[in-house]
């Protein structure tokens, strides 16, 4: 398991990286890990407000549909829409693929270092 | 197995139907079809060939034992289709006059009045045609409801993370918002989570208890006092009722409305064999928005779907009702339960349940010790179990357990069919040990080993065309 020490990580699994103001996110190796295969992945749109806490999407794999709770509130500037065709990018490299990318930010939760945030999928996983 | 339009061979065909005896009439030019059905041309023999084989090739619970948790695969009893199959039911039409289905209606009412009793509810439609369609009629009552009071604020409906997801589905396509909120360690409701979101734009909580891991959530007559207090309504999803029906009854819990999967709960056919049916019942004070049947009950009304829903399965259900009688519903709740803890006691030493203490109807096993240890995953003790001659039990549900798997035997296995899975799951745990590779290419013995889930998943083909 691959746990970058450039990053933030959320305990609900999504990393941030954070590109001048802009929040770049995306989902953790432990994460991709757990729900295996990616079938699907349903995003906001580029505009869409999003806020510490809630559900910005969700992630389809053949075992299960997750919400993907969003670490930081602000707008979405970008949006990864390769991912629409090619989910399983989220297998095979998920932290050089991010999801969206959010800017305007108000809110931040406190995200924990890649340190700790492997310490914790020991603990779950 | 080939598909039937691959067996089709052009000019081949059967007449299985008569010849036509009435005038036949064209729709206007517009709705004509331009070219002709692509339907497969097959003689009666290869019909009945084909077929066959299909059947050959399923599995049903007539098959074996079919522990899938949540799905209540109880053996529907023979003498239930016989009575569905009598011609007066059978061969009623839907537009026959009142006076000349007198004995459908006073089967719809008597199945109304004792499912009401056993749901503790005072009336009850029977148009849903299965739980999801339930729950989407049930929400719409809670929401009618603050509507016809002026209570628009109240757009909220609570649900516990544990809770099928149905659940928020049905409340998302109801139009409100979704408040999810944690379980207790216990699986069950964590009373201050649920303090922490009741407001004053609560319009509802969608429950079921037993709750999704198997447990009698026993703080929830406390639960159903702080929604009401708050101003919300109270909805049952009745997924579980059978491990509670005729011993307690939702309405006294403090439900106001509920849906019962009469093809669970009440033995009719279900898992591909429906259709299915999902009585909504509710109290009093919410019947005035249930939906109505415009010919059956007069005037312009709104229906949730055609006539009376799918009548015969609601014949089914009463004639199970009627065999089983006021003394059998709850023994068969009781031996439900007794049956699933026998199971997870016997099971219990090598796979572990999720909860250990009492369960209810089902329990849930948590797999995540054994993965760790033998890399053998949840999935692949599924797969391996259809070796041992029976179904998989549910996976990885409820989300809140992981590498679950989730058993439901029902009160129709006999002790030497929950021994007989009892060992199949413990010469399992010992062969993670010996030979995981094995596991991991199960099951050897069915037809179709492991279809491409990922790649139907990724891009299903949903329809036959020639290649």
């Amino acid at each position: 398991m691959n746990y970058p020490a450039e990053l933030n990580y959320s305990k609900s699994h999504e990393w941030v990286k954070m590109d001048g103001d802009t929040a770049v996110i995306g989902i953790s190796d432990f994460a991709q890990n757990a729900l295996g295969d990616v079938v699907f992945v349903n995003l906001p749109q580029e505009g869409d407000s999003v806020s510490v806490g809630e559900a910005f999407g969700d992630v389809e794999s053949v075992k299960t549909v997750s919400d993907l709770i969003c670490p930081v509130s602000g707008v979405v500037c970008a949006v990864n829409a390769d991912l629409l065709d090619a989910p399983e990018k989220l297998n095979s490299d998920p932290y050089g693929t991010w999801l969206i990318q959010v800017k305007e930010l108000s809110e931040q939760e406190e995200l924990i270092s890649a340190n700790e945030y492997e310490a914790l999928c020991r603990v779950e996983g | 197995m080939k598909l039937i339009f691959e067996k089709s061979v052009p000019g081949r065909g059967c007449s299985l139907l008569p010849p036509c005896d009435v005038e036949t009439v064209y729709p206007s030019e517009y709705m004509n079809r331009k070219t002709a059905p692509a339907l497969p041309e097959i003689s009666e023999t290869e019909i009945s060939r084909h077929y066959t084989e299909l059947c050959r090739h399923t599995y049903g619970v007539n098959c074996g034992f079919y522990p899938l948790g949540s799905c209540t695969m109880k053996y529907n009893p023979r003498i239930d289709e016989e009575i569905a199959a009598l011609p007066g039911f059978a061969g009623v039409h839907p537009l026959a006059p009142a006076h000349a289905a007198e004995g459908c209606r006073e089967v719809l009412d008597t199945a109304k009045a004792y499912l009401c009793e056993i749901a503790g509810m005072d009336d009850m439609t029977f148009q849903p045609a299965a739980g999801a369609h339930g729950e989407f009629t049930g929400v719409l009552l809670i929401k009618q409801y603050h509507a016809s009071r002026g209570d628009t604020k109240r757009n909220k409906i609570i649900v516990p993370d544990s809770a099928h997801g149905t659940n928020p589905a049905t409340a998302a396509m109801c139009g409100f918002e979704v408040v999810n909120i944690a379980s207790a360690p216990d699986g069950c409701v964590d009373l201050e989570a649920l303090k922490a979101v009741l407001n004053e734009e609560t319009a509802g909580l969608m429950l079921t208890n037993p709750n999704t891991v198997g447990l009698f959530d026993e703080n929830i007559l406390e639960i159903t006092r702080l929604v009401h207090e708050a101003g919300g309504l109270c909805y049952y999803d009745g997924a579980n009722l059978n491990a509670i029906m005729g011993v307690v009854r939702p309405g006294d819990m403090g439900f106001d409305c509920i849906h019962m999967n009469l093809h669970k709960t009440f033995a009719t056919p279900h898992g591909g064999g429906g259709p299915g049916a999902g009585a909504v019942g509710c109290k009093a004070f919410l019947a005035d928005f249930l939906p109505k049947s415009a010919l059956m009950d007069g005037g312009e009304r709104i229906q949730v779907r055609s006539f009376a829903g799918n009548f015969l399965v609601v014949v089914r259900a009463l004639a199970y009702l009627m065999t089983l009688g006021r003394e059998g519903i709850p023994e068969a709740a009781q031996n439900a339960v007794l049956n699933a803890n026998y199971l997870m006691r016997r099971i219990q030493g090598t796979f572990e349940p999720a909860f250990d203490r009492i369960c209810m109807h089902e329990f849930v096993l948590d797999l995540s010790e054994f993965k760790k240890r033998t890399g053998v995953s949840a999935l692949e003790v599924a797969k391996s179990l259809i070796d041992y001659g029976m179904h998989p039990p549910t996976m990885y549900f409820p989300l809140i357990v992981h590498e679950a798997l989730m058993l439901e035997p029902t009160e129709t296995e006999s002790r030497a069919a929950l021994d007989r899975a009892a060992e199949g799951f413990c010469k399992l745990y010992a062969l993670a040990d010996e030979d995981p590779n094995f596991m991991r290419s199960a099951p050897h013995s069915a037809q179709i080993a492991r279809p491409d889930e990922v790649r139907a998943a990724r891009n299903p083909i949903l329809r036959w065309r020639e290649a």
